[in-house]
């Protein structure tokens, strides 16, 4: 699914040269559940940037989905972010003025789905993270736990090949986290790609693969027996 | 822009942002408001200009004699010039086809006395035509006609103030006054509501009987004359060059001597008079238009600070999938929106003032102060390009709005 070769990324700071990823290789295989691990600093939400088209890499090759990922115009980019990805944020990201159904149908809208099923398919994915009760409710009467599960339905929606997840638990408390782990984990189970970056290792622990990185290069690449979050729950 | 659902998130964002879109509109509403008061004014001034020349009828050329100030042909200069009754005849022989009416007119002040009333007045003595180009309205009897002037009359046709002054509560039409000492019969009475009072205290004659019994002359004061509408105005022009050069050689007057004859046409003077109005107006315009472009800059600038605050709204928008061109669609087309609804908010204010001003301000000289349907739809059409002028530098930096930067947790 996603196979990176190579990667270098920089960033220049003033008259400092930031060498933020030095070479990474990267080969993820469809259904994995891969969380990318590091202090602050390792280059890991830079990684997750550039798989996600918001950064670009200066070298190396990115393929998604047998598509090379490469000097992509913004509205290219934006057309691949909506048909490959689906974006799970620490700060949830959802817009304040509309409400939970209108937020997991915002990627839809841009896809240009009738609004019609438009407003099926976002009720389905909030019925799936147990939201159906809240779809008119606007973000700010919702928990955080609560928010999350919108943002992972609103991820959802656009059926994407690969879900990203940069910290999803990172603004939650413990309890919460494992909630939305086990919703990850539950769609993981169905087949879905997913990266989570974290720098929690117990979270890390209820992936099937961890990546640890280091000063912008991969110190670590282990497959790993998954913690069910069901039983924490 | 015809998309259901951008219009649908467009009122949304409106909708959930009221203040933020009424300070943004608030400029462009005073703007137009301005704008439109403004441009009114300019209208009614215009129509104050158009009633004060309804007095007299619009195709009239007036021609009178001056002093000619130069030598010409043996001729010294400094000689008066003086019109008989045979220039009248060589103008209707020679432009008969383009003149409409024309008339002869001899002016004289008057002692008038019925039984036991005296009063000075202007006496007229001209030809029947001249009820048309004076624009005289007939209250009673008749005006003078053909036969009066053929037979020396000794009739007249006397104001309506002058009737109420001398004649009181009496019919004046039929009764027997002296114009200094010579009886005349009054044979009607006018009013003429576009001259009004002083108008009103003339006396007419005709032309025949007051050369015959007070100067026993040929003489004329003055020769009016309308030319035919079907000419046009460039015709009417050239009416007036071809009768100033007829006169001028007929009485040995240099063709370059601006003082010997004087040759004044209404529609001249109104062209120039509206010309004023219009550079006027157009004054008016661009001030009202600058008051408007401020309106504009205002707005820009406050979508400015919106797409600002907006910057992680947009980042999440394009995040999950918004392309460039989306972004800036719908920020350029909440713009026009904005400006469209708040602008039609400034000139519904500004017509219903113009409206309930109506003529409370013709001392001021601005009668029925408008705006026109063209002026309507050439604001509605300047508010759409104000508002993408306006809304194209907050859409440029939307679109600008990398995702990544956005979504950066402070």
């Amino acid at each position: 699914m996603i196979q990176i070769k190579e990667l270098h990324k920089s960033y220049r700071m003033g008259s400092n040269h930031l060498h933020v990823l030095k070479g990474i290789n990267l080969d993820i295989k469809e259904g994995e559940f891969v969380s990318i691990m590091g202090s602050s600093g390792s280059g890991k939400s830079t990684l997750l940037n550039i798989i996600g088209m918001l950064d670009e890499a200066e070298k190396g090759s990115y393929i998604l989905d047998d598509v090379p990922i490469k000097n992509l115009s913004e509205k290219k980019a934006a057309i691949y972010r909506n048909k490959f990805l689906g974006f799970i944020f620490q700060s949830f990201n959802l817009i304040n003025y509309k409400n939970a159904a209108e937020n997991v149908a915002l990627p839809l809208y841009y896809q240009g789905v009738p609004r019609k099923i438009r407003k099926e398919k976002s009720l389905y994915y909030l019925e799936k993270v147990g939201l159906a009760d809240w779809a008119h409710h606007l973000p700010s009467e919702l928990s955080g736990g609560q928010k999350q599960r919108v943002a992972i339905a609103r991820a959802l929606a656009s059926e994407p090949k690969v879900l990203l997840a940069d910290e999803p638990t990172g603004a939650l408390d413990t309890k919460t986290s494992y909630e939305v782990m086990d919703f990850l984990q539950g769609i993981n189970d169905e087949g879905k790609t997913i990266l989570v970056v974290t720098h929690e290792p117990d979270i890390a622990d209820m992936t099937k693969r961890i990546v640890m990185l280091k000063d912008g290069v991969i110190e670590e690449d282990k497959v790993v027996e998954q913690v069910r979050a069901s039983q924490y729950v | 822009m015809f998309d259901l659902d951008r219009w649908r998130e467009i009122f949304q964002t409106i909708n959930k942002n009221k203040l933020r879109t009424l300070l943004a509109g608030f400029t462009v509403t005073l703007g137009i408001l301005i704008f439109t008061i403004l441009f009114g004014m300019g209208n009614g001034l215009k129509n104050t200009f158009y009633e004060s020349f309804q007095d007299d009828a619009q195709n009239t050329i007036f021609i009178y004699p001056g002093f000619a100030k130069k030598p010409f042909k043996g001729f010294k200069e400094n000689r008066r010039i003086e019109f008989k009754n045979e220039d009248l005849e060589l103008l209707k022989e020679k432009f008969g086809d383009r003149i409409e009416y024309i008339t002869a007119r001899i002016s004289d002040g008057v002692t008038v006395k019925y039984k036991s009333e005296y009063g000075n007045y202007t006496v007229r003595a001209v030809h029947p035509s001249h009820q048309y180009l004076e624009q005289t309205d007939i209250e009673k009897g008749r005006y003078i006609n053909e036969n009066d002037i053929k037979n020396d009359a000794r009739v007249a046709v006397i104001g309506r103030l002058v009737e109420e002054d001398l004649f009181g509560r009496d019919n004046a039409v039929g009764k027997y006054f002296t114009l200094n000492k010579i009886v005349y019969r009054v044979i009607g009475v006018f009013s003429d509501i576009g001259s009004g009072d002083r108008e009103e205290r003339n006396i007419y004659t005709p032309v025949t009987t007051q050369q015959l019994i007070y100067k026993n002359t040929d003489k004329i004061d003055q020769i009016n004359l309308s030319y035919n509408m079907s000419i046009g105005a460039s015709g009417a022009r050239r009416l007036s060059k071809d009768i100033e050069k007829l006169l001028k050689n007929k009485h040995n007057i240099a063709p370059s001597d601006q003082n010997g004859i004087y040759i004044e046409s209404v529609i001249e003077d109104l062209e120039q008079t509206l010309q004023f109005a219009n550079v006027l107006q157009i004054i008016v315009f661009f001030i009202g238009f600058g008051t408007l472009l401020a309106g504009v800059i205002g707005i820009s600038n406050i979508m400015v600070y919106i797409v600002k605050e907006r910057t992680k709204e947009l980042g999440i928008r394009k995040a999950l999938g918004a392309k460039p061109s989306a972004v800036i669609g719908m920020i350029l087309q909440e713009t026009v929106v904005i400006t469209m609804i708040f602008g039609y908010i400034g000139l519904l204010i500004g017509n219903f003032i113009l409206k309930s001003m109506g003529r409370k301000l013709e001392d001021w000289f601005i009668t029925n102060p408008n705006v026109s349907q063209g002026i309507i739809i050439f604001a509605t059409v300047t508010l759409v390009l104000a508002g993408l002028i306006a809304g194209y530098i907050p859409a440029r930096r939307a679109a600008k709005v990398k995702p990544i930067v956005a979504l950066r947790d402070e």
